[in-house]
């Protein structure tokens, strides 16, 4: 690593007495998982690059409660929501920004009407905010001229939310050669993390849905498959090692591949 | 004077809607046995949405070849159904073709009618091709066997013989045929009757007659019992469908309440819940029965017409798991009228009958297969939400019977320990930024 990344908790952005533009959400995945860690780095690297004010909850921040919900266990949603809407509100919390759709969307949806009212956005977004006012500088690189890339919607962030246009926007920016894939944007097909599916074994069926999607990637003969979602990207890397493409297919986060090409 | 036919007309239209009156009560009272959920909020999107989803066709015409077909028959069925009108008056006052007064006027819409007529008769063919013979799949799948495969083909043999019975109608109209004004389709038919007597013509006019209003007072009444209802309900039901981001789930009030009252330091835990509290308390958390749902869901279920496009979109179908978007909805409706048959049968009370909405009719299979991707709700016609049913059937099974699988219970102890769904220290959370 080039430098040590700049990671600043509210904990001590509160002892300096200071307010943060951005609280960084980065979730359950993105703090633990191996793969997801690599994410959140590569957006770190991102703020950092670009000066944002910026800081983490860091060991005060818990699971939404998302999958909880989802699973079917309202109170332990509502649990988790009602203590993590005090800690982000006896923070002041204006803005959020995460790498994680899931928690995007539970935080920007499901929290106001608990009592957690606060601007959320997805790390794609925000990276086009800092493009368009000029914080942020991307440069077409050599190391991914060229290259083919498909972009696999995440549910919670299309579908759930109409963000289509965000992380398809960064990815032009980076000169690649965007294909889609025949079920994309509205009709886009789930991975199959979703639901809380990440957690349990699949019911009985003829496939799984990550392989299913990972062969709608394939049709498009792509370099790499970018998405926007840590749990999107274990699902895909999964498939793609279920079809033993792992040498000639990458599964990347939008955040990585900026952060890549941008040598950050 | 002959009154018989007039009396005989009329007794039939009295019939025909009072029966069918008597069905829409039912309905509406199998729809309000759901719970109550508020839905004043946002009325100008609302009424946006009924324009654009059930008036305009804006998702059928996702698919291309269904959607045109469909807009053709749609169009069809509402513009053909004003000369309705002229044919109640003619059988009630004896009159023939009344409004051809205004001949010109008059030749322009029959002529509009006939034309839609064949356009109609067209595309019903095509469906039915489609479903028989093309044999597409999301018409074969394994709800679509009996009463909803039959259902979907008596709708189309009916919309066959109704047309078939309008021009034939015209054609044998032997005065219509003279006035040679918007006969544009039935005098191509003409020909084929004219080596009969007059006296023979007319009898079989008059029979088209007759058997084209009987068969729109049957198919009106038949509506109730047939998935082809979403030709009402659909209106309704984009108006009530969501209208938040698909990704927002409700969150129960009830459990807001006690997870509040959890989290106050002030309140006593041991107090006596205060007089009356109890009568405000859920009976259960979650779904498990029609009842449960919203009244809402009860009429998405009503309104689904079957066609399937939820479940040739939803991935643990497409992976050949149980769930089936579809099947959800058929059986809340199914279950839903079980329902009310029960309180037809027991003097308007609701007798136990020891059945249920989950495991009678869904299984926890179906549900658990859910990936909640809302592909089901995009794709829908008619702004249906299967999901939010899965998810309350789902609360059911968590918060009232603890029957989730091990897996996920092991997902929320480690919520519940520490804050994540991984058996991991909270402490460690940021341990990321220095690996």
């Amino acid at each position: 690593m080039s430098e040590q990344l700049k990671v600043p908790t509210m904990a001590q952005c509160m002892a300096e007495g200071r307010q943060p533009e951005i609280l960084f959400w980065v979730g359950a995945a993105g703090s633990y998982d191996d793969r997801a860690k690599k994410i959140t780095k590569a957006f770190v690297k991102i703020l950092n690059k670009a000066n944002v004010d910026f800081a983490v909850l860091g060991t005060e921040e818990s699971s939404t409660g998302d999958v909880a919900k989802r699973a079917g266990n309202e109170f332990l949603f509502q649990m988790q929501a009602v203590t993590n809407i005090e800690v982000l509100n006896a923070y002041e919390i204006k803005r959020i920004v995460t790498a994680c759709p899931h928690s995007y969307n539970t935080l920007k949806n499901e929290y106001p009407e608990l009592g957690g009212n606060y601007q959320v956005q997805h790390h794609t977004e925000f990276i086009n905010e800092l493009i368009k006012s000029g914080r942020l500088t991307i440069e077409g690189s050599n190391q991914l001229s060229g290259k083919r890339i498909t972009f696999h919607d995440p549910c919670y962030l299309g579908r759930a939310n109409d963000v289509y246009e965000a992380p398809r926007n960064l990815l032009r920016s980076l000169g690649v050669d965007l294909v889609e894939m025949k079920r994309s944007r509205n009709s886009a097909l789930c991975c199959g993390a979703g639901g809380a599916q990440m957690f349990k074994e699949p019911e009985k069926g003829d496939k799984d849905i990550n392989v299913l999607r990972t062969e709608d990637a394939m049709e498009t003969n792509p370099n790499i498959i970018a998405t926007g979602c840590p749990y999107c990207n274990t699902m895909m890397t999964d498939g793609v090692k279920a079809k033993e493409k792992e040498d000639s297919v990458q599964v990347m986060d939008i955040a990585e591949l900026i952060a890549n090409s941008q040598n950050l | 004077m002959n009154y018989l036919p007039n009396i005989l007309f009329a007794i039939a239209l009295i019939a025909g809607l009072g029966f069918f009156a008597r069905n829409v009560k039912k309905l509406i009272r199998n729809i309000k046995l759901g719970q109550d959920v508020d839905v004043s909020d946002n009325k100008s999107q609302r009424w946006k949405n009924m324009a654009m989803i059930a008036l305009g066709q804006s998702k059928m015409v996702k698919r291309p070849i269904a959607g045109f077909l469909h807009v053709i028959v749609y169009v069809g069925f509402i513009i053909i159904n004003i000369e309705l009108l002229e044919i109640v008056i003619d059988g009630l006052f004896g009159t023939w073709r009344i409004f051809s007064y205004y001949q010109e006027l008059y030749g322009v819409l029959i002529g509009t009618f006939e034309i839609l007529a064949v356009l109609v008769l067209i595309s019903v063919i095509v469906f039915w091709i489609r479903r028989n013979i093309i044999k597409i799949q999301r018409f074969w799948k394994s709800e679509m066997t009996s009463w909803p495969k039959n259902d979907a083909n008596y709708i189309l043999y009916f919309e066959m013989v109704l047309m078939t019975l309008f021009l034939v109608m015209n054609a044998t109209d032997i005065h219509f045929q003279l006035m040679n004004s918007g006969n544009v389709v039935s005098q191509y038919i003409a020909p084929w009757f004219s080596g009969l007597s007059e006296p023979t013509i007319h009898t079989i006019e008059r029979a088209a007659w007759w058997l084209h209003i009987l068969g729109i007072l049957v198919f009106l009444n038949y509506l109730y019992y047939s998935k082809h209802l979403h030709i009402l309900l659909a209106f309704p039901n984009t108006y009530y469908g969501k209208v938040k981001p698909k990704g927002q789930l409700n969150n129960l009030e009830s459990v807001t309440k006690e997870v509040k009252m959890m989290m106050d330091p002030n309140v006593d835990p041991f107090a006596a819940p205060p007089e009356g509290a109890d009568a405000e308390m859920p009976a259960k958390f979650g779904a498990s029965d029609v009842q449960d749902l919203s009244w809402v869901q009860l009429l998405n279920a009503y309104t689904c017409t079957e066609c399937g496009r939820c479940t040739s979109e939803c991935p643990a179908n497409l992976t050949g798991k149980k769930l089936s978007p579809r099947k959800i909805m058929m059986d809340t409706r199914d279950r839903l009228e079980e329902v009310g048959k029960n309180i037809d049968a027991n003097n308007g009370k609701f007798k136990e009958d020891g059945k249920q909405l989950l495991g009678d009719y869904i299984t926890a299979e179906e549900l658990w297969a859910c990936t909640t991707c809302n592909a089901c709700v995009e794709a829908c016609p008619v702004s249906i939400d299967p999901l939010s049913i899965i998810i309350d059937m789902r609360r059911y099974l968590v918060m009232e019977q603890s029957a989730a699988p091990v897996e996920l219970n092991n997902m929320m102890t480690n919520i519940e320990n520490n804050g994540a769904p991984w058996p991991y220290n909270q402490m460690d959370r940021l341990n990321w930024k220095d690996e």
